[in-house]
């Protein structure tokens, strides 16, 4: 206190002692004041972090793991399934959520004719999600078209965007054919050219610079 | 500051001592809550002493209290604080809001003395609420409406604030504690419309939550967030339980105290048609 002129004129000096700290000690050059509120805010900084951080990875975990993948779920024999229109078939996507995770898909054989992508599945398997916003879209069969009740999105028979705000085709499953009955297995989203992607949420872009604004599951 | 502040009510203030009680003695002052009446080493007083000992109670517990915690300059600073001159009806909208938090508390946490947040017993126990429980659909019903009350009450407070001009400084930070507090409270919405888990709830929140994905760049992740995964179910309904439930209240109310403590601090508005009448009294008003 008494050499408070000091203080001022000596700033710099990295000794409390110089700098006219109260009851500084030799050679000190952090007052014990500061050390202590370092050590008191560090020490608080950790302990919040030991348990702020798993918990927030814990409620994050989600985004970085992948789901339980899909069994191969059986939908009906060869037989049940055409060319020309889609027979609506229930499987569950989330077992474990019950009745919660049933789902509608459409179902048709694959048609050489008309089908020019994904050959290698033998059945056209689609999704009831509007790929604008997620509501269930309806086959009619009178027109050959998917629409979507929410807000207007019309898909053409392989399921592209024929009208209506969705920004990209339906997404499909993946299907095969074991002891002549139909299976059905992943899903997998496509862009308007019906190359496939992992599996996107609904109003995720495909085509375009667009595909870049929105990510796939970082697991993916 | 503590001329400032009104002299406490009458009921609150300690009796003065009554002639011809206690003795008598002018040095016998029943008011510093301490000493209890009659009690000053003699019999068990008449009947009138006691019954004034019990008219006296009641401003002993409080002043009991108040001794300990010092909580009655600041209660009479919120309840005592100056008003301008033309407040009306309009400036009860908040009070009314928080009210509606208030039932909205009570009621949720009663139902959630039957709500199940599981995936399979959800919709029943929602239905059981419903049709079993005594009172079940009243509580619901009020829990149901009063959100939406809720909702109508914010919004009509907000157009209140906007169209006074009370959010002008000082005042713009409460402004923004409320606009917080009215996305908390939508997003307190959105996360109970799907509790009830029927096709309504389910369907509604698949769209809300692909409306939120489809936000550039950070929108798949924040789906996935709330779904808990990539499919909305059983982890999705206990997230948005747990964020119906404890995070989104707990702010909602702390940030309501804020909101509370800055009305009382800066005071309220006079409505924009008054003008002031004289500078030291627009001084004291404002």
């Amino acid at each position: 206190m008494a050499d408070k002129p000091k203080k001022t004129s000596a700033p710099s000096s990295p000794y409390t002692a110089d700098r006219g700290a109260a009851g500084a000690f030799e050679g000190e050059t952090v007052t014990r004041r500061r050390f202590m509120t370092v050590n008191a805010l560090s020490i608080g900084g950790i302990a919040s972090a030991a348990f702020g951080l798993p918990a927030l990875g814990f409620a994050l975990g989600p985004l970085f793991t992948d789901g339980v993948p899909n069994a191969w779920q059986d939908v009906g024999e060869e037989a049940d399934f055409g060319t020309s229109s889609y027979v609506p078939k229930v499987i569950n996507m989330q077992p474990a959520a019950g009745d919660a995770g049933k789902t509608t898909i459409y179902v048709r054989k694959f048609d050489p004719e008309l089908d020019t992508a994904n050959e290698d599945l033998p059945y056209v398997a689609i999704t009831s999600r509007c790929s604008h916003l997620g509501c269930a879209v309806r086959y009619v069969a009178a027109s050959q078209r998917f629409g979507c009740p929410c807000h207007g999105g019309i898909y053409d028979f392989e399921g592209k965007v024929a009208g209506g705000p969705p920004v990209r085709p339906l997404d499909r499953f993946h299907t095969r054919v074991v002891n002549g009955r139909v299976e059905v297995g992943e899903r997998f989203s496509l862009n308007s050219k019906l190359e496939r992607f992992a599996p996107r949420d609904p109003s995720s872009h495909l085509d375009g610079l667009w595909q870049y604004l929105y990510p796939p599951r970082p697991s993916t | 500051m503590s001329r400032l502040t009104p002299p406490l009510p009458k009921f609150l203030r300690p009796a003065p001592p009554r002639p011809g009680y206690n003795g008598g003695g002018p040095e016998a002052t029943p008011g510093n809550g301490d000493t209890p009446p009659g009690g000053n080493g003699e019999q068990p007083g008449t009947i009138e002493q006691l019954r004034d000992g019990a008219a006296e109670s009641g401003t002993q517990v409080v002043g009991w209290l108040d001794e300990r915690s010092g909580a009655s300059p600041l209660l009479r600073g919120m309840l005592y604080r100056k008003v301008p001159k033309g407040t009306n009806w309009f400036y009860t909208l908040g009070s009314a809001t928080m009210f509606a938090f208030v039932s909205q508390a009570v009621t949720g946490i009663f139902l959630a003395m039957y709500y199940e947040p599981d995936t399979s017993r959800a919709y029943e126990s929602a239905a059981y609420i419903t049709h079993e429980v005594f009172l079940g659909e009243l509580v619901r019903g009020m829990h149901k409406w009063g959100s939406t009350v809720m909702i109508l009450l914010i919004f009509l407070h907000l157009a209140r604030t906007f169209v006074f001009g009370a959010y002008k400084y000082p005042r713009e930070l409460n402004w923004l504690i409320g606009v917080v507090l009215l996305v908390m409270t939508l997003a307190m919405g959105f996360t109970g419309y799907l509790l009830p888990f029927d096709q309504r709830s389910f369907w509604a929140t698949v769209v809300g939550v692909n409306i939120q994905a489809s936000a550039p760049v950070i929108g798949p992740y924040l789906a996935d967030f709330l779904r808990g995964g990539a499919e909305l179910g059983t982890t999705t309904l206990a997230r948005f339980y747990a964020l119906h439930m404890l995070l989104i209240p707990g702010l909602l109310a702390a940030l309501i105290g804020a909101h509370l403590y800055l009305v009382a601090k800066l005071g309220t508005t006079a409505p924009p048609w008054l003008k002031a009448e004289k500078k030291e009294l627009s001084r004291h008003e404002l």
